[in-house]
């Protein structure tokens, strides 16, 4: 039972990974990665105590029960425009926890617009949720990042902690 | 831009007025830093508007751990690009890693924040098991390439779905190819950060590199959506179906 609860922070910070530049499309044929350990000269590694931490068999996070920070229930958080069109976001809270953050408006007018929102409105789904996963505890990766996504998750949170 | 900022403090009795100061640091830093922001020191640096010794002395200490890791990646990070000064490879790591001593000093022992997928995992989330820092796919969003169970490190990644092809080789300026995803674990965010995207450019030969340097280790995505490590990710490696030793 973590002593206190989750406490998400959003904060206007140096993060410059705009999404404008992405252009790559994604790929849509990839199965499990195939494992290959990598021959290197042996370095002065890291040494982690045995944890006995049970295998992580999902990468989708599982919200966990714990901390009582927030009402139950579902806030609309306000809508915020950005370059690409606007951002709008719902959280639920379910025993005082995040439990979902659902898109209610994200830009989709144009190609690139459409597909930065479905590859970053997960990721970014997935960057407010990671927390509350009762296997791993925080996801490390690159990530699109959004003032405005923020902007709508912050305002949410204020109404759920009214 | 913003990113969001998480933070899990497990201690008993840390006053949560300390997030306000780390808070403040944060907005602080953006401030100084942001490259989007044309009245910041970076901004002004690279216009040519501020010389590196009127700056202000963090502003001065990263640029001295940029140029540090230019020299030992030979080029392979560099802050200048195209006449810009942007050294927020750097700065986003080095800023958790301050915010971090900011928590220390309130008394937090274990606890993690992670800004945008960099993480500073202190102590343990529970007596018994270590934080388990799981590495996001490069291409599937909602699922894992590998977990790690770390105690006391840092952890960053790099990738191209970070930014697409804006991710060049500083050297030649071309597009990278071979990696789809970078992550260095080691002692110290601020160069756990820069060292992820130089290994990123370096491509196949990133991992070893990264070996080479005392305390840090590196576990690849390829481009053949293979998953390399090196030999002291062994030992943080959390097993699965999907992750056994091949």
């Amino acid at each position: 039972m973590p002593i206190r609860a989750v406490v998400t922070l959003l904060a206007t910070v140096v993060v410059l990974l705009l999404l404008v530049s992405f252009r790559t499309p994604p790929s849509n044929t990839l199965g499990v990665l195939p494992p290959l350990r990598q021959s290197t000269q042996p370095t002065s590694a890291p040494t982690p105590t045995a944890s006995g931490a049970p295998p992580a068999g999902s990468g989708s996070p599982t919200p966990s029960a714990s901390g009582t920070r927030l009402k139950n229930g579902s806030f609309t958080g306000q809508d915020f425009p950005n370059f690409y069109g606007d951002v709008q976001v719902k959280l639920v809270v379910s025993g005082g926890k995040i439990t979902d953050v659902v898109p209610l408006q994200y830009p989709t007018d144009r190609p690139q617009s459409a597909y930065i929102s479905s590859v970053a409105v997960p990721l970014l789904r997935t960057e407010v949720l990671q927390a509350q996963s009762a296997q791993i505890d925080v996801i490390s990766g690159a990530t699109f990042t959004s003032d405005s996504y923020a902007q709508s998750v912050q305002s949410a949170l204020a109404l759920a902690r009214a | 831009m913003g990113t969001v900022i998480a933070i899990d403090v497990r201690d008993r009795g840390v006053a949560e007025e300390v997030l306000d100061s780390v808070f403040a640091w944060f907005h602080d830093v953006d401030a100084r830093f942001s490259t989007f922001r044309s009245d910041s020191e970076i901004s002004r640096l690279g216009r040519g508007e501020l010389r590196v010794s009127d700056c202000t002395g963090d502003v001065r200490e990263v640029l001295f751990l940029c140029e540090e890791v230019r020299r030992i990646s030979e080029g392979c990070f560099d802050i200048w690009q195209g006449g810009r000064c942007d050294p927020s490879a750097l700065v986003k790591g080095w800023s958790v890693e301050r915010a971090s001593l900011i928590l220390k000093a309130a008394g937090a022992r274990n606890y993690f924040i992670n800004a945008g997928g960099d993480i500073v995992a202190a102590g343990r989330p529970a007596p018994d098991r270590n934080w388990r820092v799981g590495i996001r796919h490069p291409e599937q969003t909602d699922r894992l390439a590998a977990v790690l169970s770390v105690t006391d490190l840092a952890v960053a990644t790099s990738g191209t779905y970070e930014r697409g092809e804006h991710i060049v080789d500083p050297r030649s300026g071309a597009p990278l190819t071979g990696l789809l995803s970078m992550t260095v674990i080691g002692p110290s965010l601020a160069y756990a950060d820069a060292y992820s995207t130089a290994a990123f450019v370096m491509g196949a030969d990133g991992a070893s590199w990264v070996a080479a340097i005392d305390g840090y280790e590196a576990l690849a995505i390829t481009d053949q959506r293979l998953t390399t490590w090196t030999s002291g990710v062994d030992g943080l490696l959390v097993r699965d179906g999907a992750a056994t030793a091949g």
